[in-house]
């Protein structure tokens, strides 16, 4: 490994009773790279993140965030990284502005620092208008454009946004992706993403990493991903790569556990 | 500090932009003030002598703490199913001080709740013995609002989803709340209830509560107090831990 190296992975396994979501994967992501894992719906990409963000312990392997262990030392980590979840994590009962104000604090920006970059990010995503309505009244779209715009007021080394523009509309997302390289440029932010939009995938990735199955099966730049299976679009590619069939979106653990507790209570 | 302050914030502004919660949590204890209150007070009044409203009041306003921070610490598991726990679960910031803020939120809206259910006994014609005992009396309430919020969170983190909610209100609040003496007498019961009485933490904050604003009470203050304090301790602890121990 090479000194740039700032997520290094290796024979990572997580388990949820007998079903293995992640198989002995490795990867590393080189620091100041945009980094495109993709995959297939219940590949284990979710998975793999939470173990990186600290949220899931693994079943076993090895993590080293920036040389920190997302177990052993977990604040430290917290500290090096930024997501955008896949799924919503905004308080609905707050207003817009003030889901960016609870961020700002929780992550220790100063006041100077988080209210123009929340003016700044609120207007590029179009809800400075609507900044303090309670979130509850949002449509999807406008969540999603909050979530992403929450996750990039802290600038941190490390920015994980597991599937960040989906549902979203082709302008949003290419402001958004603009704004995101622009901050991988003037702020070094390493990226880490997934995404369904291979051309997206294919216009901003530095280096793809495919899982399926929980395993991964081709790790490269997109140019030498489609060069290697003789395809033109990186979507081709992909469907060469990991095969036609259509995957059951996996249940996530807590929907999993929601179901064994009404099988327990029948 | 600001941590600390941004989530107990939270807390309070859910709790007031929730109007309906707002009225369901006062109408609780109201109904049972009216229903007890005027139902028992001619027999309580030839058996025991005095005022029942007084005698219940204090064990109602401690109910109603019992009930609204239990529940601010299973709110938790809302955050879960609504993904917010992760936002805070993933940030730079200690367990620890995200359990303190839950805690102060919570309890701080408890202690307003029973404040409010106080008032309302006043009008239904409780009148408390020396006024200058207030200030231990809520000093009383917080120390239950503490309890029972991280109560509510260490249950909450074992807990996946609300489902398992109703069982908790019928097998531990009930019990906790009818074997607490807020709503009879302790002198001459049998001994198990008695037993039960004395492991009961809400029987200490019934009792303090009752001392403090009725005039009447089995145990002393200080012993109230002690009991009540250490036990405080004991439920924080056990709430943060198990809190430190979510994965998402």
């Amino acid at each position: 490994m090479t000194d740039n190296t700032i997520i290094e992975v290796k024979d990572l396994t997580k388990r949820f009773n007998g079903l293995t979501a992640v198989d002995s994967v490795s990867f590393s992501v080189t620091a100041g790279k945009i980094f495109g894992f993709l995959g297939p719906n219940g590949a284990g990409k979710t998975t793999t993140i939470k173990m990186l963000t600290t949220l899931l312990h693994p079943t076993s392997g090895y993590i080293r965030i920036s040389g920190f262990d997302p177990i052993k030392d977990a604040h430290k980590v917290r500290q090096i990284f930024g997501i955008v979840f896949q799924d919503q994590s905004l308080d609905e009962e707050l207003t817009a502005y003030e889901n960016m104000a609870f961020h700002s604090i929780i992550y220790h920006l100063p006041k100077d620092i988080w209210k123009p970059r929340t003016e700044q990010l609120l207007k590029m995503v179009e809800l400075w208008d609507r900044r303090d309505d309670l979130v509850k009244h949002y449509s999807g779209g406008m969540r999603r454009r909050l979530e992403i715009a929450r996750g990039l007021v802290h600038h941190p080394k490390i920015l994980f946004l597991d599937e960040p523009t989906l549902g979203l509309d082709p302008q949003t997302r290419n402001h958004i992706w603009n704004y995101i390289k622009e901050l991988n440029k003037s702020e070094n932010i390493t990226v880490f993403f997934t995404t369904h939009y291979m051309e997206e995938a294919d216009k901003v990735a530095d280096t793809i990493v495919i899982i399926d199955h929980g395993k991964i099966i081709a790790q490269a730049s997109p140019a030498e991903l489609k060069s290697q299976t003789q395809s033109n679009l990186l979507e081709d590619a992909f469907i060469k790569l990991t095969g036609r069939d259509i995957r059951e979106e996996e249940s996530s653990p807590l929907d999993r556990m929601r179901m064994r507790v009404k099988a327990f209570r029948r | 500090m600001k941590v600390i302050y941004i989530i107990w914030l939270r807390q309070l502004k859910r709790y007031y932009r929730s109007k309906s919660r707002v009225i369901g949590a006062l109408g609780q204890p109201l109904l049972f003030l009216l229903a007890f209150g005027f139902g028992f007070g001619p027999m309580y009044q030839k058996a025991i002598g005095g005022n029942y409203i007084d005698f219940i009041a204090p064990g109602i306003i401690a109910m109603s703490i019992l009930f609204s921070a239990t529940f601010f610490g299973i709110e938790i598991i809302w955050d879960k199913q609504f993904g917010f726990l992760k936002e805070m679960l993933v940030a730079p910031i200690s367990r620890l001080k995200i359990m303190i803020g839950r805690t102060l939120g919570g309890a701080t809206v408890a202690v307003v709740q029973g404040i409010i259910v106080l008032l309302l006994s006043l009008l239904i014609g409780f009148r408390p013995v020396n006024l200058t005992q207030l200030p231990f009396a809520i000093l009383f309430m917080i120390l239950i609002a503490l309890i029972f919020t991280a109560f509510g969170t260490a249950i909450a983190s074992v807990l996946q989803d609300m489902h398992g909610f109703q069982l908790i209100i019928n097998f531990l609040l009930m019990p906790l709340f009818f074997l607490s003496g807020a709503l009879f007498p302790l002198t001459g019961l049998p001994k198990a209830l008695a037993f039960i009485l004395k492991i009961n933490p809400l029987a200490y904050g019934v009792d303090g509560l009752r001392a403090t604003l009725a005039g009447m009470a089995q145990f002393s203050i200080i012993h109230d107090f002690i009991i009540l304090g250490i036990i405080t301790i004991i439920f924080v602890a056990i709430g943060t831990y198990s809190f430190s121990k979510i994965q998402i």
